[in-house]
């Protein structure tokens, strides 16, 4: 079905037109804009039939193919319903993105980078290939940096962009790790395989490090604790941007990544306790740092980390009834939390604060914006008939089936935590006498209420309307259990022990409620506490890798030439040691040629030469004991057949010292530079290379490691090259383009010399 | 007598990286060249010493008679001797200008790029 892709790929295609379309219409293209997600949630939903008559949507073609691959999508029940939230709550995103950043010279920016994210979340739900997958998580992670850092100006915004980016980008990694380790255990990259395979996963012995690396990239993308602090900071984002990808999409892809692989990974007791620890932590935390916030969105912010938490320990227990109250709960979410960020940012937009504790009265102002904040609230707080309340008393029976108390305890008290906050954000600041903000609240456009109220109603309708509800998550529940699975959902379950819980929670949350202030004041505790949390851990972290990245700059960088010098020269000790002494065998001191009397004076003047040069304190001394040097091993040259080497040895010698005359007197004189210590040191390293490279020599003359070419060149000089000096044939005719490379290296030196003698500096002032 | 030059070599090579140690540009250079002529030595030797038997044909033959001294180590080191000529002359004009311009013959106050 190649309707899939093109769906996936179309806003990535109208983001390339969006900078055009806000040129023209300014901040009504996000109502133009808005068409194409309107016509993709009609899409995706059109193919829930399909979905849940067991026989999905899919679509495969070759990419990669020899390293398997594949850009393939497969909408079934799971991957429909999140592409529905993303491309249904996405439309009026944009459309509120657009009286919210109204006259904003970067708002088509804004557009262009929604657009992209809106794709790249499609991609993640709907691939059906692992890489496929990684690659859109990837672009997720990369467009939420880009709508973080929207505000690029500020620092603040910088920091969490690059926070978010560094956490999401490094579980990413791990996850990309436990994908291939997945693929290998399954032997098949498609989801839609490796899910039905989920007894030969769990028995491979790759299962743990698979697991592992795959709930890395889960928790950091879904902002589990330890690594919940990146998303109260991404608050810094632009409204649009918290509550679309901060509250009902992305923060989701790691809870939609746990779901995906429930029937493959998902049952075992690792699976079982590290979901469910980790989403308690998680529950326990964002809700008790939820209350202690004043600033609208960190109150959101820290109670969608609570809920996420939720939604990762539902996962964990994995029963039935869990993963139906999961799905619930993750819809109904999506929906109220979805509105109550936009009514924040409505609010923020019109009195020009987002302070909890300083509004009050604002029915009045904005009474379009309070009714879908008391309607969202209310769902937040599950105390209305909608969906969400459904979702609660599944989640509770879910809790309370599994028999755990420490998780039911913790469950009430988020779910009483999730109450203060929908009251303070869905009731406290619109309710009260009129409190005296920065400006004077009047209604906020129309572009700017309709998302919240329509998808607060919507919250409200699928509640009220619970068999449709069903009907639309029932293959869902299916793709995440692995199995058929027949769903009813309905508002009234009974008097039971659910229900009483949630009375007690609801209790419990009003309290905290009505004494808002005093739990604010004993929360300041919390925020002390807060300041040694992970958000600290990550700024010593990152300030660990920039000391460790100066500290090995200093040294390996040092800029003095000798210490690169040593490096390379202890590197080759180390290597050709350990090569010439793991040979084992010591080398044959058998001389072939005996010693001659003029061969040992040869032999001697070398040696005295070189000595002479180290140890002469002038200059000219040491240039004369260097040509002595050369001359000797020119001597050997003659001796052992070699006159062409001898001659041009000479020659180059002579030149040399030519050379060095001409402008030793123009260098300053020798001076005692180095200290006494380092002159030791570097004397015994070079005496060790010495031996080590004598030792050499001695191996080398004894080891063939390929037989000898020459005799083809004692044959064919005359008959192929006309010339009776073997040595000159293989210069200027066999090797010939070697020589002719040679010839243009000592033009080039001659080139850079002459430049070099003709460039002055001092003319030239340092910039 | 390759166990001679054996010892020679590694004498070379001592110097050599000895001076290439110093801080002084002069020396740097020295030390090069006895670096080259180590090398190339070794090279050298390990081809097999043949004493007095030049690879030359000789007029009326088509080939060289055994034995000879082995032709391709000596295209290699004729090689090397002009390539470090070439290197040695430009580093010699670069560290004359360098000198000028910084005024020493010191290799640590040549740390950065700024003059």
């Amino acid at each position: 079905m190649t309707a899939l892709p093109l769906a996936v790929l179309s806003p990535f295609a109208l983001s390339a037109l969006a900078p055009w379309a806000h040129a023209r219409l300014k901040h009504h293209a996000g109502w133009l804009l808005a068409v194409l997600p309107a016509i993709l949630t009609a899409f995706f939903g059109s193919l829930m039939p399909l979905a849940a008559s067991g026989a999905p949507a899919s679509f495969r073609t070759p990419w990669v193919a020899s390293a398997g691959v594949m850009f393939s999508f497969h909408a079934d029940g799971l991957a429909l319903l999140f592409a529905v939230l993303i491309s249904g709550i996405g439309t009026f995103i944009l459309i509120y993105a657009g009286g919210y950043l109204k006259g904003h010279p970067q708002q088509g920016r804004m557009f262009v980078f929604l657009l992209l994210f809106m794709g790249s979340m499609l991609g993640v739900v709907l691939s059906d290939n692992l890489i496929t997958l990684f690659v859109f998580w990837e672009l997720t992670s990369l467009t939420s940096y880009l709508l973080i850092g929207f505000n690029h100006e500020q620092e603040r915004s910088r920091r969490a962009a690059l926070q978010a980016l560094v956490v999401t980008g490094t579980g990413g990694l791990a996850m990309l790790a436990g994908f291939l380790l997945l693929g290998t255990a399954a032997g098949s990259m498609e989801l839609s395989e490796i899910v039905e395979k989920g007894d030969q996963i769990r028995s491979a012995a790759l299962y743990l490090p698979v697991l592992i690396l795959v709930l890395m990239g889960a928790f950091t993308k879904s902002a589990q604790f330890p690594f919940h602090h990146w998303l109260p900071n991404a608050m810094e984002a632009p409204t649009p941007v918290s509550a679309y990808l901060h509250s009902a999409t992305m923060v989701k892809a790691g809870v939609f990544l746990l779901a995906r692989l429930t029937p493959a990974l998902g049952g075992t007791p690792e699976w079982e306790a590290s979901l469910t620890v980790f989403g308690a932590a998680t529950m326990l935390a964002g809700g008790a740092l939820a209350l202690v916030k004043t600033d609208l969105k960190q109150l959101l912010a820290y109670s969608t980390v609570a809920s996420l938490g939720f939604m990762v320990m539902l996962l964990g227990i994995g029963s039935p009834y869990a993963v139906k109250g999961c799905l619930v709960f993750l819809t109904a979410h999506a929906l109220y939390k979805g509105a109550l960020f936009m009514v924040a940012g409505a609010v923020d937009h019109e009195t020009g604060t987002r302070d909890a504790s300083a509004l009050s009265g604002l029915r009045t102002g904005m009474p379009f914006t309070a009714f879908a904040a008391v309607l969202a609230g209310l769902a937040m707080a599950g105390l209305g008939p909608w969906l969400s309340f459904i979702g609660k008393e599944l989640a509770l029976e879910a809790v309370l089936g599994g028999g755990n108390l420490w998780l039911t305890a913790v469950t009430v008290l988020t779910s009483a935590s999730f109450v203060t906050v929908a009251g303070v954000t869905g009731l406290r600041i619109f309710s009260g006498p009129p409190s005296a903000a920065p400006k004077k609240a009047h209604e906020a456009p129309l572009s700017m209420w309709i998302g919240p109220v329509w998808l607060a109603i919507k919250g409200a309708l699928l509640g009220l309307m619970a068999g449709k509800a069903a009907a639309f998550l029932a293959p869902a529940v299916s793709s995440v259990l692995g199995r058929p699975e027949q769903m009813k959902l309905a508002l009234w379950h009974g008097v039971n022990a659910a229900l009483g819980l949630s009375a007690l929670s609801i209790a419990l949350g009003a309290a905290a409620y009505i004494g808002w202030d005093r739990v604010r004041s004993a929360g300041r505790l919390g925020d002390t506490i807060l300041k040694w949390g992970p958000d600290r851990l990550y700024d010593l972290s990152l300030d660990a890798l920039s000391a460790l990245a100066r500290g090995q700059t200093r040294v390996v960088q040092s800029g003095y030439l000798r210490y690169y010098l040593l490096a390379v020269i202890l590197t080759v000790m180390t290597l050709a040691g350990h090569a010439l002494y793991s040979r084992g065998e010591p080398p044959v001191m058998v001389s072939t040629v005996p010693v001659t009397a003029y061969g040992a004076a040869v032999a001697l003047m070398i040696v005295a030469s070189a000595i002479a040069a180290v140890l002469l304190d002038t200059r000219l001394g040491a240039i004369a004991a260097l040509g002595g040097a050369g001359g000797g091993v020119a001597l050997v040259y003659v001796m052992y057949g070699a006159p062409d080497l001898a001659m041009t040895q000479f020659l180059v010698e002579t030149l040399t010292i030519i050379l060095f005359v001409l402008i030793i007197f123009k260098l300053p004189r020798f001076a005692r530079l180095s200290r006494p210590w380092s002159r030791v040191r570097d004397g015994l390293i070079s005496i060790a290379a010495g031996g080590m490279m004598a030792y050499l020599a001695l191996v080398a003359l004894h080891v063939d490691l390929h037989p000898p070419i020459s005799s083809y060149f004692a044959e064919n000089s005359v008959p192929a090259g006309f010339g009776r000096n073997v040595v000159n044939v293989i210069l200027v005719d066999f090797r010939a383009l070697d020589t002719l490379g040679e010839i243009s290296v000592l033009g080039l030196a001659g080139l850079g010399a002459y430049a070099l003698l003709k460039l002055r500096l001092s003319g030239r002032k340092a910039v | 007598m390759e166990n001679l030059l054996a010892l020679v070599i590694g004498v070379l090579y001592a110097a050599g990286i000895y001076m290439m140690l110093r801080r002084s540009l002069v020396k740097l250079i020295i030390g090069l060249a006895l670096l080259s002529n180590a090398a190339n030595l070794l090279i050298f030797t390990s081809g097999g010493l043949v004493p007095a038997r030049p690879p030359l044909i000789a007029r009326g033959e088509s080939a060289l008679a055994a034995p000879f001294a082995d032709p391709l180590p000596q295209a290699l080191i004729l090689t090397a001797i002009v390539i470090s000529f070439g290197v040695m002359a430009f580093a010699l004009v670069l560290f004359y200008r360098a000198a000028e311009e910084a005024g020493a013959d010191d290799l640590d106050r040549l740390t950065s790029t700024d003059t």
